[in-house]
C-alpha cells in the first residue's frame, strides 16, 4: 500500500511541475488560485505539525515531543540551521525520556 | 527577456551560487532520510521517495501522515497539495526558460523551490537556465544521496523513539513553515489549520485531519481579497 501511495505521489507531484511549465499562465494565474496555492503549504505544515506532536492515534496528549517541538522554536528564533533544529528537537525528547 | 551569451563572470557566479545551495539543501535529505525510516518505511521506500517525488515539503508530508497511522493514500493526497506551489512556480518560470518537448519534461523533474529560487530573478533565458540546471540537478543529487545516508543510518539505530526522532519530525516541519510565518494572515492561518487538525483527530481516521486543514487554506483564500502581491515578474 505505500509503494501504491508512492508512485500515486511520484506521478501527480511530476505532473503539477510539468502542468506549471505547460499549461497557458492565464488557465492558473488567477488571484484566488494564487491565495489559497500560498496558503496550502502553511495550512498543511501547521496541521501535520500539531497532529505528529500532538496525537497518538485517536487520543491528544502531551508528552516528550512536545518539549522537543518547544526546543526547535528556541532554536529557529536563535536562527539555527535545519540539522541543528531537527538534532536539537530529537535530543531534547531523548533526554526527557530518559528521566 | 532578452537572448544573450552569459559573460564568463557572470557564469562562474551563478554556479558557485547554485551549488552552495544544492550543498546546504543536501542536508536536508539526511534528516528526511532518517525522518522516513523513523516513519515505518523501508530504506529502499525511502530512497526511491527522493527519486521519483523529488519535492522536500510533499515528503516529509507523505511520511509525516504514514507516521500518525493515517492511510498512505491521505498522505499521497496531503504530498500533492503541498505540491501544487510547484506548479506556480513553472508559471513563473516557463517564458523565462523557454523550454519545449523532452528539456522541458526532464526540467520539470527538478523544478522545486531552490531551483525556482535560483533562477526567478536572472534577467537572460541563459543566466535563468544555468541558475536552474546547476541548482535542479546539484540539489537532485546530493538530495538522495543524502536521504539514503540518513535512511540507512536512521534505520541501524533501533527503536527510533529512543533517540527522540518521532520528536524530529515536527521539528523538521516547524522548521519548512518558519519562513512563511512572517506575514499576519499566515499566522493566522496556521493557527486555525492546526486547530481544525487536533479537533478532527479524536473523530475521523488517522491522516484525514492533515486534509480537513487543506479547507482552511482554501476558506482564507475565499475571506481575504487584497492580499498583497509579494513581487510581480
Amino acid at each position: 500500500m505505500i509503494w501504491v501511495a508512492m508512485a500515486i505521489t511520484g506521478v501527480g507531484c511530476y505532473l503539477l511541475k510539468l502542468a506549471g511549465l505547460s499549461v497557458p499562465p492565464r488557465v492558473l494565474e488567477r488571484p484566488l488560485v494564487e491565495r489559497v496555492a500560498d496558503y496550502i503549504p502553511v495550512a498543511l505544515l501547521s496541521a501535520l505539525i500539531a497532529v505528529q506532536v500532538f496525537s497518538r492515534g485517536h487520543e491528544l496528549g502531551i508528552d516528550a515531543r512536545a518539549l522537543g517541538l518547544g526546543v526547535a522554536v528556541v532554536l529557529l528564533l536563535l536562527r539555527a540551521p535545519f540539522l541543528v533544529v531537527v538534532s536539537g528537537a530529537a535530543l531534547a525528547a531523548a533526554l526527557v525520556r530518559l528521566l | 527577456m532578452t537572448e544573450a551569451t552569459l559573460d564568463p563572470r557572470e557564469r562562474s557566479s551563478i554556479i558557485r551560487d547554485s551549488l552552495g545551495v544544492g550543498v546546504a539543501t543536501g542536508a536536508y535529505g539526511v534528516g528526511f532520510g532518517a525522518v522516513s525510516v523513523a516513519a515505518g518505511l523501508s530504506v529502499a521506500q525511502t530512497c526511491a521517495l527522493s527519486l521519483l517525488v523529488f519535492t522536500g515539503a510533499s515528503q516529509f508530508a507523505l511520511v509525516g501522515v504514514i507516521a500518525t497511522g493515517g492511510a498512505p493514500i491521505s498522505g499521497a493526497l496531503s504530498a500533492m497539495l503541498l505540491g501544487t506551489r510547484n506548479t506556480l512556480y513553472g508559471l513563473r518560470l516557463a517564458p523565462m526558460l523557454q523550454w519545449r518537448g523532452w528539456r522541458r519534461a526532464l526540467a520539470a523533474h527538478v523544478l522545486i523551490d531552490e531551483s525556482t529560487a535560483m533562477s526567478v530573478t536572472r534577467e537572460t533565458t541563459p543566466a535563468a537556465r544555468l541558475g536552474f540546471l546547476t541548482t535542479g540537478v546539484s540539489v537532485f543529487v546530493l538530495w538522495n544521496v543524502a536521504t539514503c545516508a540518513g535512511a540507512v543510518a536512521g534505520n541501524a539505530i533501533g527503536d527510533p523513539r529512543t533517540y527522540g526522532l518521532d520528536a524530529a519530525v515536527g521539528a523538521a516541519f516547524l522548521a519548512l513553515l518558519w519562513p512563511r510565518l512572517h506575514s499576519r494572515r499566515n499566522q493566522v492561518v496556521a493557527v486555525v489549520a492546526a486547530a481544525v487538525a487536533l479537533g478532527a483527530v479524536p473523530i475521523v481516521p488517522a491522516g484525514v485531519p492533515v486534509l480537513a486543514a487543506a479547507a482552511v487554506a482554501l476558506l482564507a483564500g475565499i475571506l481575504t481579497k487584497d492580499q498583497p502581491q509579494e513581487q510581480q515578474p
